[in-house]
């Protein structure tokens, strides 16, 4: 009897020696990357920023000026978030949503859609994350097609509105051979943006930053 | 520490490397670690990522589970095998988020769930486990080079297939220079798109599968008039 409890304390010992060995090696290895790893994310999310606006037309640095709109307020499954780009003299030039969407073929599609403030004319779409069908679906995607680009220098007014769809649907849009839903919601969603933005710009640049936005950069 | 495997007295080395590449294949013979195999391996960029990355893991794993097998008492194997393969992939993990951001991206889930492969602690409990160290590193070389080599034919396969390049993305993995090595081999293809897709990867190793089979049977006939075929181990692991 006592010697399985020695054995049980020995092997207990042993295990936890080696986790300790193991956690070891992982906190070394994540003290020695995270900077890198934050580095990239970071120049991640400034190459996405600057795919839809020019980093000429701005100043400010957008990781520190953005919001949470929460999903209730703007209609869409999850929480959004919105980076405000405002010039050298602090002036509002455009606002950049990150929306997401549930209406695909294969899940979440995550957009990037900025919107000029003066005008609210689209600077730029991009697609961030999809899981739709390669090959067909996914030529929302800048590598796989030009498509995304025809939201450019889109408005939406009166006159404008019944534009915003699909071919299928009676708009100017096209849709993929094989793949309509796609387009469909990708449409739906920067015009859901754009409706929004429409109407609440001058109020997204006028709130002062919650204080925790701010303190998110370590 | 009395109660310690027996070595295997000498180790046939030339064995160990036919076994990882071809008679014991983990992807062709002994079918594990499928699920990343199948998913993958849409090109070839992607195959050659996850294949380094599992061939890494099995290195190590090998190493420090054959350096440690006389204080692990086999009581606690399993769980110890687990921690040593899990904190292996986690610094890979970690490792490949920092110095190849975009293949990481790519590859997503399917590095930390290297963990999963039960390739890798097949060769642990199988392997490692009873030898000492310098064959257990041979071991786990020679059956990550033996999947990664899988992943990259499929991964070439379907790729040509599906989009009548090779390569496409290279960049993604060895940097800007590296663009010279994708190729367009079929100009203007239209693409298949089933091979891209799931089922394609299916299929893709089904063919593989048969193709190694027929090999095998010609290699069979061809030496059973001169000797006895080779002894091929099968290790249930």
């Amino acid at each position: 009897m006592k010697k399985h409890v020695l054995a049980m304390r020995k092997s207990g010992f042993l295990l936890a020696f080696f986790a300790f060995i193991g956690v070891l090696f992982v906190s070394v290895s994540h003290l020695l990357t995270k900077d890198k790893i934050a580095e990239n994310q970071r120049m991640l999310l400034q190459h996405n920023w600057n795919e839809v606006l020019d980093i000429s037309r701005y100043s400010n640095d957008l990781n520190n000026d953005n919001r949470i709109i929460s999903a209730e307020e703007l209609d869409l499954p999850y929480d959004s978030t919105v980076y405000l780009a405002r010039s050298k003299s602090g002036k509002p030039v455009a606002a950049i949503f990150r929306v997401t969407t549930l209406e695909g073929y294969g899940g979440r599609i995550t957009l990037l859609v900025s919107v000029n403030y003066k005008d609210k004319h689209i600077t730029g779409v991009r697609v961030i994350n999809h899981t739709e069908t390669p090959g067909l679906g996914d030529k929302i995607e800048i590598e796989k097609s030009k498509w995304i680009l025809g939201f450019n220098d889109k408005f939406l007014n009166d006159e404008t509105e019944a534009a915003w769809a699909v071919k299928r649907d009676g708009g100017e849009f096209d849709q993929f051979t094989g793949a309509t839903i796609t387009p469909r919601a990708v449409v739906g969603l920067v015009k859901h943006v754009l409706d929004y933005a429409n109407n609440n710009m001058s109020r997204l640049f006028s709130t002062q930053p919650k204080p925790q936005a701010q303190d998110k950069e370590k | 520490m009395t109660e310690e495997v027996k070595k295997s007295p000498n180790t046939n080395y030339p064995q160990l490397i036919a076994n990882g590449l071809w008679h014991n294949n983990p992807g062709l013979v002994q079918l594990l670690g499928l699920c990343p195999l199948l998913a993958v391996t849409g090109n070839v960029v992607n195959g050659i990522g996850l294949g380094l990355a599992t061939l890494f893991t099995l290195v190590i794993s090998n190493a420090s589970i054959s350096f440690s097998r006389h204080w692990v008492r086999k009581e606690i194997r399993i769980p110890f095998y687990v921690l040593v393969i899990a904190s292996n992939v986690t610094v890979i993990d970690l490792l490949m988020s920092a110095w190849l951001p975009h293949l990481h991206m790519v590859l997503g889930i399917f590095i930390p769930l290297i963990v999963t492969n039960c390739a890798i602690i097949g060769r642990a409990e199988a392997f490692a486990s009873r030898n000492s160290m310098l064959p257990a590193i041979v071991d786990g070389l020679m059956m990550g080079l033996g999947f990664l080599f899988v992943l990259v034919v499929l991964g070439a396969m379907r790729e040509l297939l599906g989009n009548g390049t090779l390569f496409a993305n290279a960049a993604v993995m060895f940097g800007e220079g590296a663009k010279f090595l994708t190729v367009q081999v079929i100009d203007d293809y239209k693409g298949f798109l089933l091979a891209v897709l799931p089922p394609g990867a299916f299929l893709g190793l089904g063919f593989l599968i048969a193709f190694k089979n027929i090999v095998d049977r010609w290699l069979e006939k061809k030496n059973k008039s001169s000797v006895s075929a080779i002894p091929v181990a099968v290790e249930n692991s």
